[in-house]
C-alpha cells in the first residue's frame, strides 16, 4: 500500500488544505516514511481481536430533552471573522 | 521553614497566606515580575495579562481576608494555552487561533477559578499539542532553563520550563502521547496524567479525544495531589467523563511502602534508553529497595506496537477535530479567495503549521475509503493488546517503574527534520494513554552533562492516590526534585 504523490494531493484536498507541487513532494517523502513506521502494525495478527475505541467500556449517557443552553450569540460571533445581522458570511455557494 | 515565595511549593505558599506571611498580590506580583525579566529568553509564556492577575489575587485576599479561603485560594498557576479560559487569548500554539479570545471557560479553569487560584498567564507548547520538543509552536520554540540551546519536551513545554525556572510554582498541561510526562522529565519536574476520563476534557482544544487527558506539572508529588484534588471530578459536558466519588489524592502520601511491588517491564530496560538515563532509573529503583519495595520483571510484549498504533489513532482523530477551524465561526480567515471551498483550503494552509498538516492529512488518509480497516481498525484492535499486556502486568505488580523518555533534553533543531525520529522520542509513554492508564514522571537524577532525568511511575486505573504515595515517599528520602537550573537557588531544606 505504498503512498502516491496523487494519494498525498488527494487527501490533501479531502482535508481541504491547500498544497502546491513542491509542498506535496516533500509532504509525500515525509508520509512514506511515516507509513514505514506504522507498516509494522502488519506483523500481528488481527482477527480474532476486538476493537478498542476508548479506554473505559463507556455507554453513552442519556439526559432530559430540555433547553439548557442560554443564548449566547453576540458573545461567540465577537470572535468569528465575519458576521451580519447575527449570520456567519461565507463566500456565495448558490448562484 | 518558610522559603521566600519564588521558591516555595504550593503548600507552602498556601500556609504562607494563612499564616499572613506575605499576601497573594504581592506573591503573584514577584512571578509576574520574574517572568517579565525571564521570559524574553525562555519563551514560556504566550499570553500574559498582570491586570487580570493581580485582580484575581486582589480577590483571593479578600476571600482570605473574610474567613473563606479554600486550600489554594491565591495560589498562582500557569495555565497550558490548550485551555479556554474567558476573555484571555487562547492560541493552543497556533496561527490558527492567534486572534481567539475564548468566550468561556475550560472545566479545568472552572475550577481553578473556583478554588481561588490566580491564573499567572497562558503557556507555550507544541502546537495543538503535536510535537514533543515545543519546536512546533507558532509562538516559537521554548528554552530549557536547564540549557537553554536545548528543548524542554513537548506539547507541554512551556508550562514544564515555566515551573523549572521558578516562573510558576505549578501549571496544567495536557497528555496525549506523554506531553505532561516528558516535557516534565526533559525540565527536572513532575508531571501526572490521570486516567482517562479523570478529568473533564470540556474547553480544553482536542487533539485525539480517545487519548486526551489533563492534569498537574508541579514539583512536588504532594502539590500535583493538591492540583488533581480540584481538576478531578464529574463533567456533563464531557462525554467520556467518568462518574465516580470524589477522593483526596493526597490521602495516601504519608503511607509507608514496605511491600510494593514494582514490576519492571524488560522492555524498557533494553538498548532503547540512553546509558546515563537507565543509570539514573536503575539507581531509583535501588533507592525503592531501601524504602522495602520488592521488584518483579513483567513484560510489555506489544509495547514495540505502540508508536505506529499511535500515530495511526491519533491524526484520525486529529484530522476529525481540526476539521472545526474553517475560517468560519472563529479564528485565523485567509485574506483572498475565489470560492468557499478555496477559502476553505487557503484559511487552513496558512492557518496550521507543517507538523498540524501532516498529522492531518495521515488521518484523513487512514480514515478514507479502502484504508479504513487496514490502518484504523487493525490500529483499534492493537490498541487493546496493549491495554491487555498492563492488565496481565499488573497481576504480578502494584505499579510499574521505567525511563518516561530515552534521552534527556535534545538540542532545538537536532531532530525537528526528522518526524519519525520525533516521534520515537515518546515510545516509553504512548502505551499508557492507549491505554488509558495514569502515568507518571518525577525526577530521579541527571545525565553527566547536568541534564535531568525521569522516572516514569506507571499506575492501574485511578491508582493515582497510591502513584502520589509512590513519589511522595522518594521525595522525602531524596532532593532530586528540589533541584534547580543554575542561576535559581536551591529551596531552603
Amino acid at each position: 500500500m505504498a503512498l502516491t504523490l496523487d494519494d498525498v494531493k488527494r487527501v490533501a484536498h479531502l482535508a481541504r488544505i491547500a498544497i502546491n507541487d513542491a509542498e506535496a513532494k516533500a509532504t509525500h517523502a515525509q508520509l512514506t516514511g511515516i507509513f514505514e513506521l506504522i507498516a509494522q502494525m502488519e506483523a500481528v495478527a488481527v482477527s480474532a481481536i476486538e476493537p478498542m475505541p476508548h479506554a473505559q467500556d463507556l455507554v453513552q449517557r442519556l439526559r432530559a430533552d430540555a433547553v439548557t443552553e442560554a443564548n449566547q450569540r453576540e458573545q461567540f460571533q465577537a470572535v468569528a471573522p465575519q458576521v451580519d445581522a447575527g449570520l456567519y458570511l461565507v463566500p456565495k455557494v448558490i448562484e | 521553614m518558610q522559603p521566600e515565595p519564588q521558591l516555595a511549593t504550593l503548600r507552602q505558599l498556601s500556609d504562607g497566606f494563612a499564616a499572613g506571611k506575605f499576601s497573594c498580590v504581592e506573591v503573584t506580583q514577584e512571578f509576574l515580575n520574574k517572568i517579565k525579566e525571564l521570559n524574553s529568553s525562555l519563551n514560556c509564556f504566550i499570553s500574559v495579562d498582570a491586570q487580570r492577575s493581580l485582580a484575581q489575587a486582589r480577590a483571593a485576599d479578600a476571600q482570605r481576608a473574610a474567613g473563606k479561603a479554600q486550600l489554594l485560594t491565591g495560589v498562582p498557576l500557569a495555565q497550558k494555552d490548550i485551555f479556554c479560559a474567558q476573555g484571555w487569548l487562547t492560541t493552543c500554539g497556533s496561527k490558527m487561533l492567534s486572534n481567539f479570545v475564548s468566550p468561556y471557560d475550560a472545566h479545568v479553569i472552572e475550577r481553578f477559578n473556583a478554588a481561588g487560584a490566580v491564573n499567572l498567564g497562558k503557556t507555550n507548547m507544541d502546537e495543538f499539542a503535536m510535537g514533543s520538543s515545543n519546536e512546533t509552536s507558532f509562538y516559537g520554540p521554548v528554552k530549557n532553563p536547564w540549557d537553554t540551546t536545548r528543548v524542554p519536551g513537548g506539547s507541554s513545554g512551556g508550562s514544564a520550563a515555566a515551573v523549572a525556572a521558578r516562573l510558576a510554582p505549578a501549571a496544567t498541561g495536557t497528555d496525549t502521547g506523554g506531553s505532561i510526562r516528558q516535557p516534565a522529565a526533559l525540565t527536572g519536574i513532575c508531571g501526572l496524567k490521570p486516567t482517562y476520563g479523570v478529568v473533564s476534557r470540556y474547553g480544553m482544544i482536542a487533539f485525539a479525544s480517545s487519548l486526551d487527558q489533563g492534569g498537574p506539572m508541579a514539583r512536588t508529588a504532594d502539590d500535583m495531589g493538591l492540583m488533581l484534588n480540584v481538576m478531578a471530578g464529574f463533567d456533563a459536558r464531557d462525554s467520556t467523563s467518568l462518574q465516580r466519588d470524589a477522593e483526596d489524592y493526597t490521602r495516601e502520601l504519608a503511607n509507608p511502602l514496605a511491600g510494593l511491588r514494582i514490576g519492571l517491564p524488560k522492555e524498557f530496560f533494553g538498548a532503547g534508553a540512553a546509558p546515563d538515563v537507565s543509570r539514573a532509573v536503575e539507581s531509583a529503583i535501588a533507592e525503592y529497595r531501601k524504602l522495602g519495595c520488592e521488584t518483579v520483571e513483567v513484560s510489555l510484549p506489544n509495547m514495540a506496537l505502540s508508536v505506529p498504533v499511535y500515530y495511526v489513532l491519533a491524526p484520525a482523530e486529529a484530522s476529525s477535530n481540526l476539521s472545526r477551524f474553517d475560517g468560519v465561526r472563529y479564528g485565523h480567515r485567509a485574506r483572498d479567495y475565489t470560492d468557499l471551498t478555496d477559502m476553505y483550503e487557503k484559511t487552513r494552509a496558512e492557518g496550521f503549521g507543517a507538523e498540524v498538516k501532516r498529522r492531518i492529512l495521515i488521518g484523513a488518509y487512514v480514515l478514507s475509503h479502502g484504508y479504513y480497516d487496514a490502518y484504523y481498525i487493525r490500529a483499534q484492535k492493537l490498541r487493546r493488546l496493549i491495554a491487555q499486556d498492563f492488565t496481565e502486568a499488573f497481576k504480578q505488580c502494584d505499579v510499574i517503574m521505567g525511563p518516561t523518555s530515552p534521552s534527556t533534553a535534545f538540542k532545538i533543531g537536532e531532530k525537528a527534520g526528522d518526524p519519525v525520529q520525533m516521534y520515537l522520542s515518546d515510545i516509553y509513554t504512548i502505551a499508557v494513554n492507549l491505554a488509558g492508564l495514569p502515568g507518571m514522571s518525577i525526577p530521579c537524577g541527571f545525565d553527566s552533562g547536568g541534564l535531568p532525568v525521569g522516572l516514569q511511575i506507571i499506575g492501574n486505573y485511578f491508582a493515582e492516590a497510591r502513584m502520589l504515595n509512590v513519589a511522595h515517599q522518594y521525595q522525602l528520602a531524596t532532593d532530586w526534585h528540589q533541584r534547580a537550573p543554575k542561576g535559581i537557588e536551591e529551596i531552603a531544606r
